[in-house]
């Protein structure tokens, strides 16, 4: 690995941390500033992104999806308060190409609602695609595949 | 409780005991009475299974079932038990097999539940093995009447249960007609785990009431509002419902109709989305009916939101829980920018849907909340206190029709 590579990889596991962090943290205002304008994010089941089946239980493609998300979450839907604690871990990645790097890492989520009741929400893999920009790293893709296809009581918070 | 000793209200449908909500022996009597009493429940898309071997899994109530499509080309169903010491004999969820061979002993049924042959039944060097007496075709697995409907698949254990046309009947048959026009495609499936009794989330569906209130994104954004046009439909009966909203009408116009709803804060604050694409929809069937939501007795749901539509199957996992399936669906001729509409759609329902997430959380509110009151009983009184169709959704007559389909069957 050339020196290159190595800050390479130093800089997309900050990518990962911050990314979690914002969401953990309730900066989720802060979320859509990870994609590109034009990104796509999916939350999909396994069961579903084997069998080649397109559902996303969120699907949008592009960031103001995104940031519409956030708003629907802070002024209109309706849900118990609650935090995530994402640890994401085993970031792989593919070779530099023209459309970006193909990496892929695991992640737990661990939802703590109010009442202190903690479970292990959601673990899975991030299947992305991360393109260098003016502004620092980005995901153009993002499908966080969950390795349940069940989801306790509702998904509010990104994953 | 002895469900026998439950006295309902003398006001009937318009009030429910809480009680039927958490006791654990009422729950024993209806997965009993409702779920194996004369009632069908959906089973599979008839083109879910294409190919004589194929197979999936599913419940009537609790109660595990295999379906099939047999050699003969039709659709068979049995309780997903051996017939020798109970085991499962399918433990795939979907999948392909020529015979249906319990892994305990390898007792073996063909697809449509027969029982074929016995582990050595003749023994080991004449000793052993089953009695002479024993005939394998005494010992199948339980089957079930299957029927279909559109396109759907549905089952029963009873022989009371009428055809399937008779029991969805022609109202709600028209109903489920209109939405599915053509053959469909599956685009995906999810399910949620509700901390909740199932009839809360049936209680849900069938409350056209509710809708543009608890889920604010709806009359926030226009998806729909109890001031358009709209009403339900409800069979005789009770059991089975249509509700529907004329979207592009408005009875008090559109300033009357933000003054309606200026309680609701993030009306207040005008919001609008920066990439409305999710709320565009096309021209598909052929009428003004945008919002159209259906259920059949006891526990299953077809959906139409503008082009999102998905069938639901409500699934008791106890007194206290329930299993929400989600089955998406598109349709054979779709072209890629319909699927991408109809994907996009999708963000408003499901587990993470701007207008249903409120729905995953809300019966478990209510099952918290009616701990110590099981005595006490909820108020089912807008629209009046009968079951009958009405052409408003500011009403609970759906529910109470619900009610009046279920009492009877649990001897109330």
């Amino acid at each position: 690995m050339d020196a290159a590579e190595a800050v390479r990889r130093l800089e997309i596991a900050d990518l990962y941390a911050g990314y979690a962090d914002c969401l953990d943290a309730d900066r989720l205002e802060d979320w859509p500033g990870f994609f590109t304008e034009d990104c796509r994010y999916r939350v999909v089941s396994a069961e579903n992104y084997e069998a080649g089946l397109p559902l996303g239980i969120i699907y949008a493609t592009s960031k103001n999806m995104l940031i519409d998300r956030v708003m629907a979450l802070r002024r209109a839907n309706i849900y118990e308060p609650q935090r995530y604690r994402h640890l994401i871990a085993n970031i792989r990645l593919g070779a530099a190409a023209a459309e970006g790097i193909a990496a892929e890492a695991n992640f737990l989520v661990v939802r703590t609602m109010q009442d202190g009741a903690m479970t292990v929400f959601a673990a899975g893999r991030y299947v992305d695609r991360i393109v260098q920009t003016g502004e620092g790293w980005k995901f153009a893709r993002k499908d966080a595949v969950l390795d349940s296809r069940r989801i306790d009581t509702l998904l509010a918070i990104p994953i | 409780m002895d469900p026998h000793t439950l006295a309902w209200p003398k006001e009937g449908n318009s009030r429910v005991p809480y009680r039927v909500f958490s006791d654990p022996e009422i729950y024993r009597a209806e997965l009993e009475r409702v779920f194996l009493g004369p009632t069908w429940q959906f089973l599979a898309l008839d083109g879910e299974l294409p190919a004589a071997g194929d197979y999936k899994t599913g419940f009537l109530g609790e109660t595990p079932v295999i379906v099939t499509r047999g050699e003969d080309g039709e659709i068979h169903a049995m309780v997903n038990r051996c017939a020798h010491r109970g085991n499962l004999v399918c433990l795939k969820e979907r999948g392909h097999a020529d015979a249906l061979t319990c892994v305990y002993h390898s007792w073996s049924y063909d697809l449509c539940g027969n029982l074929k042959s016995v582990a050595f039944r003749r023994g080991i060097a004449g000793k052993g093995g089953m009695p002479e007496d024993f005939r394998l075709e005494e010992h199948g697995l339980r089957k079930l009447r299957t029927d279909h409907f559109a396109g759907l698949v549905f089952g029963t254990v009873s022989e009371a249960a009428p055809p399937l046309a008779d029991y969805i009947g022609n109202l709600i048959g028209a109903r489920i007609g209109r939405v599915l026009h053509a053959r469909p495609k599956i685009l995906g499936t999810t399910s949620q785990i509700l901390h909740n009794n199932w009839k809360l989330y049936v209680e849900n569906v069938k409350d056209t009431y509710h809708a543009t209130l608890l889920h604010t994104f709806f009359a926030t954004f226009r998806v729909s509002r109890l001031t358009a046009g709209g009403g339900v439909m409800i069979a005789e009966g009770g059991g089975n419902h249509a509700s529907y909203t004329r979207g592009k009408t408005d009875l008090v116009g559109a300033e009357g109709s933000d003054k309606l709803y200026a309680g609701i804060q993030s009306m207040r604050d005008g919001l609008s989305l920066k990439d409305p694409r999710l709320l565009q929809s096309a021209e598909e069937f052929g009428d003004d009916v945008t919002v159209q939501i259906l259920s059949v007795f006891p526990n299953f749901v077809l959906q139409q939101i503008h082009n999102s539509v998905a069938l639901r199957l409500v699934l008791p996992k106890g007194p206290d829980e329930t299993e929400l399936q989600w089955i998406y669906l598109g349709f054979e001729g779709d072209d890629a920018a319909m699927t991408e509409l109809r994907l996009l759609q999708s963000n408003l329902v499901g587990p993470a849907g701007y207008i249903s997430m409120e729905d995953g959380a809300v019966g478990g509110f209510v099952q918290r909340a009616i701990k110590g009151s099981e005595d006490d009983h909820s108020l089912l009184e807008m629209g009046g206190h009968e079951h009958n169709s009405q052409e408003t959704r500011t009403t609970e007559a759906s529910i109470r029709g619900f009610w009046q389909a279920y009492r009877p069957l649990m001897g109330w």
